[in-house]
């Protein structure tokens, strides 16, 4: 066997294009197309009374002016439901353009097709859309209180779904409890902000009847599926692509946004190809966002500080409408336990409508606030009974030989919460050794001593991944010995091309440069679900293994008939079959390709041995292809989990607050981090580093700012503030391996991971370093000043 | 995000120019550097109908010292002054300041009259002005004209010059004689945004140590950059010490009036203004005291 | 006047020509007119560093620049940073960007390569201060640019690379 590439740091083999500007983006394609611009909503409620687009018809360079009146079929409808629950007490659904009522600030109301960008937006400037403000509902607690305006005008309430459950006795618990507390969290709204805005550019080949789309999505076949339905079309007539994608997070996940359907859609109207890319206002108040809730938490603790009963009633800010069900605030129950256990546990939450944008998972989905939650919690009992929260955290956690262990609440696949493994003991050792935690506690009371305001918090977290249904992978040997592997799924930077390469590569004993990855395209591979919940690697990457290993079996067969010897005596080893002990009896996978397919032409050089073969055959009386047999080197397998794969961490950071103006500094943040086996340890760093950025935003600086009237206030990035290098500090990270007993590969997924746990850690950290709970995430300097004050 | 159309001037004289910005009237708007501008025809926030390119007159991009003065024509970038090395000691002040405008392509494009003209009352450039108590020209139809610089910033992006106007020639006295600190310090929310609030400082010392001149300019504070009079008056005279510069900043704090938006409330503003206003001073003393 | 013009560029040594009206920036001149799309578009509006190119040595934001301003300057992008502009060779900066893992999704991959060149020109042995100053004008998502600064560093301690043209 080669060297085995799994758990190997190689540098990523899509690196090439990007760093010589050969990235191939959705906006790169179709450069003569025409373009979209939309006319959003500028008033978060409102019933339209009229739409005057003759001005804009005008324009020069204008091919296509449509509201909803133009819409046909399906495509008329409200979009679909994303993801239905019997739960969804109001499950509602836009239009692709606003039919007569406008419910945020940002909706669709009408569509321009033009020779270009810049005529669409001259045209889309020029339509006047006629509207009667209905009063809109902005704050998610006011959207929840009895009386408050709806969000729709037709319903008389506000309130998009509800669940709760409960796993033990909760009252008994919190009866018997010698300690209980109640608390409120809040998490406001923020949103993914991937650098590369969505996209769509289609296609459609009237001749042909087919329908091609490249779409900066990252679940090109539900997009697919989708767009076949609405349209009518045979599924094989509509292939859709996701190519380069810069970036999603979550956001780039919803099958549809109203722009996915209206592009292929004028497209086919129009007889030309059409573009939209999306332009970054347009992401503040068009593509979905997240976060937002608020939790009302009572627990009961002994003297000690174990956890006898927790409840959370909590309100989670939907948006305007509901497209992707009631998962995020489900994923936030079923995960707000972490590494804890809690025998008696009762969650109630209600999803409520409000005029903003609608939200859907960004990284972290639900488990920021989770995370949250449960970390204060811990620590706010800590400093209730004068504990060390570090001793509080090991009373709670759940212990390596509780494994496989039973939350008791229903995960977000609607099957139980069962964790597979875990050893979070460990974990918080690894970290706090890392964080070198005595020294740290010193050196911060050294510091404290000389008139500075730092602190040290620490938060853990237990994340689901690699959940189902599904992925799928393709792997086949070309005629020159390259291995082509294909995925259903879209990447977005998680650099899929290199570790499925290193799985196969691993499999079929060829080298990286010997595998080529596609992911993302229809063409290739029609099945598959799609990149999210940190599912991947898991999922797809499992399903590589499989096919490859199911090309491997083919192989050895008929390297075994032309070597004559067992197929379990053939040898894989740097791109050719050999057999055992005699590597000079050795056929090149390329060759081996070309004797599997038995022609009767030898229609290219390297075909002469299929020829042969196949003449062979006869000559013996022998079929060319044995039976059970398929010509070719090529396998599609399916990976289709139980249910979710559980990795966990912990997260450790020491923050300065300057006293005067607010202004908080990190000045260490380290992470612990346990996916079970990694692929490539470089990428899954990488990941970390970013889901850690995105947490620091998160915590203090980034929240998307609505005013009373339900327009975004901050829709640029002059004013919402990604973090910049010049504010992040250098990460720190240990990492341990508690493989997963439930998939081959013993992996679990981690994109999601760095995010989850920073604002809890953040808060715990400037708790510590204020003195005053600080329970309410992002803050910024100036309400970290009035904490300071608060302190005084 | 695309400008809407616009026709395109791009003359090659200061003369030129205005003949252009007489003709086309309010309809035309000068683009210098075009950092402040472009991005409002990106959001269409701004759609002027005629653009009057300065980049071509060669006659607005010269920068020399005359006796004690810097001498900057108006389309002189933030980089070129960033890279005048003397400067850094001369005058801190002046190169802190620049230093705090966004980033390094910002500050490659944008220029020293554009900054000026477009009067952002958070930018830089303005508290620099109105610190070194600095004079702009600017050529009309009418002929030249000098302004000086308390005159120039009436309001939000509203200075004196008229819309046929173009600010020339920028004239900032550097310190001479007596020892001389000075410092720009700032509260941004990240590095290179525009300042929660800011503060430009000169202070002179006389040889017994007391102050004799005070320089105070804010910025992000009040519809336009503010020299805090009476807190400059409640320095001199005095030595440069902790209670007196916090008699000036809760004095500066008064001769301010800070709106409320989305990084910070009027009173947060005003809090940390007179937070900077005491930084700023601490820092220039030392370096009064140094020189 | 508001109709289209013909624009001639010089980018990464070579002349270009093309129409398009004076307010088309020279991001969209660059990437529709000459179809160098290596130079994206985050955001429009002269935050994010994704459209960053050099014009005569120095950084611009090709989003804050219409084309028509462009004329009679040296424009470099990121398809003209490899030695010879060539496809096979990479500039120092991009072999230490691929090594370190200084890229995820790849968009603004091309904006910080360009301001990094600048600062390495300016200051071939930057402090990670100074680096992470510097490239607070670019906007990444992916990396948490721990790497990109690890990356810069890198290309810093390497013997002068020959410019790109």
């Amino acid at each position: 066997m080669t060297t085995r590439l799994f758990g190997e740091p190689v540098a990523r083999k899509e690196d090439g294009r990007f760093l010589t500007g050969r990235g191939r983006y959705t906006a790169d394609f179709e450069p003569h197309a025409a373009h979209a611009a939309f006319v959003r909503s500028d008033l978060a409620h409102a019933r339209i009374t009229g739409i005057d687009t003759a001005a804009a018809g005008e324009v020069p360079g204008v091919l296509g002016v449509f509201t909803w009146t133009d819409l046909d079929g399906e495509v008329a409808e409200r979009l679909p439901l994303l993801v239905p629950s019997d739960a969804l007490v109001n499950p509602r659904t836009q239009h692709a353009l606003a039919r007569d009522e406008v419910c945020y600030a940002g909706e669709v109301v009408a569509m321009v097709v033009a020779r270009d960008r810049y005529a669409a937006e001259d045209a889309a400037e020029r339509i006047l859309v006629e509207y009667e403000p209905l009063p809109p509902v902005v704050d998610l607690e006011t959207a929840a209180s009895p009386g408050a305006p709806t969000a729709h005008a037709d319903m008389q309430d506000n309130l998009a779904g509800r669940v709760s459950e409960e796993h033990g006795d909760v009252d008994r618990a919190l009866t018997a409890a010698p300690h209980v507390f109640g608390w409120r969290f809040v998490m406001e709204r923020s949103a993914a902000m991937p650098l590369e805005t969505r996209a769509v550019v289609a296609r459609y080949d009237q001749t042909e009847d087919r329908l091609l789309i490249h779409d900066s999505t990252q679940a090109p076949t539900g997009v697919r599926f989708g767009l076949a339905m609405l349209f009518g079309m045979d599924t094989d007539r509509v292939h859709v692509v996701a190519p380069d994608v810069g970036g999603g997070f979550g956001q780039k996940v919803i099958q549809f946004y109203p722009e996915e359907v209206l592009v292929p859609w004028a497209a086919r109207r129009l007889g030309v190809p059409v573009k939209w890319v999306e332009d970054r206002r347009e992401n503040f108040i068009g593509s979905n966002q997240e976060r937002g809730q608020i939790h009302d938490v009572r627990v009961g603790v002994d003297d000690e500080g174990r956890i006898l009963g927790l409840e959370d009633r909590f309100l989670h800010d939907t948006g305007a409408y509901c497209s992707y069900g009631l998962i995020l605030p489900i994923i936030t129950a079923a995960q707000l336990p972490g590494p804890y256990r809690l025998e008696n546990y009762r969650y109630e939450l209600r999803s409520v409508f409000t005029n903003t944008v609608p939200t859907s998972p960004y990284r972290g989905a639900g488990r920021p606030h989770a995370a949250f939650v449960m970390e204060r919690v811990i620590e706010k009992v800590a400093g209730e009974l004068g504990l060390d929260s570090l001793d509080v955290r090991r009373r709670n956690f759940i212990q390596p030989d509780q494994f496989p262990y039973h939350v008791g609440v229903t995960f977000q696949d609607g099957g139980p919460t069962v964790y597979d493994s875990g050893d979070y003991e460990r974990g918080l050792d690894a970290l706090l050794a890392e964080l070198d935690v005595e020294r740290t506690r010193t050196e911060l009371a050294d510091w404290r001593r000389t008139g500075r305001t730092v602190g040290l918090g620490v938060a853990g977290y237990v994340e689901g991944t690699g959940i189902g249904p599904y992925e799928g992978a393709s792997v086949s040997i070309d005629p020159d010995g390259t291995v082509s592997v294909a995925t259903a799924h879209g990447t977005q930077g998680q650099a899929h091309e290199t570790v499925f390469a290193q799985i196969a590569a691993d499999e079929l004993g060829t080298p990286l440069e010997g595998v080529r990855v596609t992911t993302g395209d229809t063409r290739r591979l029609g099945f598959g679900v799609g990149t999210y919940a940190s599912r991947t690697a898991v999922v797809a990457g499992n399903a590589v293994l499989r096919a490859a290993q199911e090309v491997r079996r083919q192989a050895a067969s008929v390297a075994a008939r032309i070597l004559e010897v067992a197929p379990e005596d053939v040898v894989f080893q740097d791109g050719s079959v050999h057999v055992a002990g005699a590597p000079d009896r050795r056929i090149p996978l390329g060759r081996l390709a070309m004797a599997s397919n038995p022609t009767r032409y030898a229609f290219g050089r390297d075909a002469e041995e299929g020829a042969r073969l196949s003449q062979l055959a006869y000559a013996g009386g022998d079929r060319p292809l044995p039976e059970g047999s398929r010509p070719g080197l090529a396998a599609v397998e399916y990976y289709s989990p139980t249910s979710g794969v559980f990795g966990f961490g912990f997260h450790g950071a020491v923050v300065e607050v300057d006293p005067e103006t607010g202004e908080v500094r990190v000045l260490r943040y380290v992470v612990h981090h346990d996916s079970g086996r990694v692929i490539n340890p470089m990428v899954v760093e990488g990941q970390i580093h970013g889901g850690v950025a995105q947490g620091i935003g998160g915590a203090l600086y980034e929240r998307i700012a609505y005013g009373p009237e339900g327009q975004v206030q901050n829709a640029s990035f002059m004013d919402f503030l990604l973090v910049s290098a010049a504010e992040m500090p250098r990460i720190e990270q240990v990492h341990t391996e508690t493989p997963s007993p439930n998939n081959p590969l013993g992996i679990k997924g981690v994109g999601e991971a760095g995010t989850i746990p920073v604002s809890a850690a953040i808060a715990n950290a400037l708790s510590d370093a204020l003195g005053v709970p600080v329970d309410r995430m992002p803050v910024m300097p100036e309400d970290v000043l009035a904490l300071v004050r608060a302190a005084e | 995000m695309k400008p809407a159309p616009f026709s395109y001037f791009a003359p090659r004289s200061l003369h030129e120019a205005v003949g252009l910005l007489v003709e086309h009237g309010d309809a035309a708007k000068v683009l210098a550097g075009g950092q402040s501008l472009v991005p409002m025809m990106a959001f269409r926030l701004a759609m002027p109908d005629v653009l009057v390119d300065l980049g071509g007159v060669g006659e607005l991009e010269h920068s020399r010292v005359e006796g004690d003065t810097l001498v900057l024509g108006a389309m002189t970038r933030h980089r070129a002054v960033q890279d005048m090395g003397w400067l850094r000691t001369r005058c801190p002040l002046i190169v802190e300041g620049v230093e705090l405008i966004g980033h390094p392509a910002i500050r490659n494009r944008g220029t020293v009259g554009g900054s000026l003209a477009h009067a952002d009352p958070a930018a830089e450039w303005p508290a620099i002005l109105l610190a070194l108590d600095g004079e702009v020209d600017a050529v009309g139809p009418n002929g030249n004209r000098t302004i000086r610089a308390a005159d120039l910033f009436q309001t939000y992006f509203t200075t004196a010059l008229a819309p046929d106007e173009i600010l020339t020639e920028v004239r900032l006295p550097l310190p001479d004689g007596a020892p001389t600190g000075s410092a720009f310090v700032e509260m941004a929310r990240r590095h290179g945004d525009f300042a929660v609030a800011g503060v430009g400082t000169q202070i002179s010392l006389h040889p017994n140590g007391t102050i004799v001149d005070a320089r105070l300019a804010l910025i992000g504070v009040a519809d336009r950059p503010v020299r805090a009079g009476s807190a400059e008056a409640a320095l001199r005279g005095h030595g440069p010490t902790e209670e007196v510069f916090a008699e000036a900043a809760s004095v500066a704090i008064g001769e301010i009036e800070p709106s409320s938006d989305l990084h910070g409330s009027s009173d947060y503003r005003r809090h940390v203004a007179g937070v900077l206003v005491r930084r700023a001073l601490t820092i220039a003393a030392r370096r009064a005291a140094a020189a | 006047m508001t109709g289209a013009v013909d624009i001639t560029l010089l980018v990464n040594g070579k002349t270009y020509t093309g129409r398009a009206e004076p307010r088309v920036t020279l991001a969209d001149f660059l990437r529709d007119e000459l179809r160098l799309t290596g130079t994206h578009l985050g955001c429009e509006h002269g935050a994010c560093g994704a459209c960053t190119v050099l014009m005569d040595g120095r950084t611009v934001r090709s989003c804050l620049l219409f084309a028509v301003q462009a004329q009679g300057h040296d424009l470099a992008t990121v398809e003209g940073l490899a030695p010879a502009g060539g496809a096979e060779g990479l500039h120092p900066l991009q072999e230490a960007f691929h090594r370190m893992h200084a890229l995820q999704c790849g968009f603004c991959t091309p904006g910080f390569l360009m301001s990094a060149y600048e600062l390495l020109q300016s200051n071939p042995r930057p402090t990670e201060e100074e680096v992470r100053t510097w490239l607070s004008g670019n906007l990444c998502r992916c990396t948490g640019y721990q790497n990109i600064v690890e990356a810069v560093l890198a290309a810093a301690a390497e013997p002068e690379p020959e410019a790109h043209q």
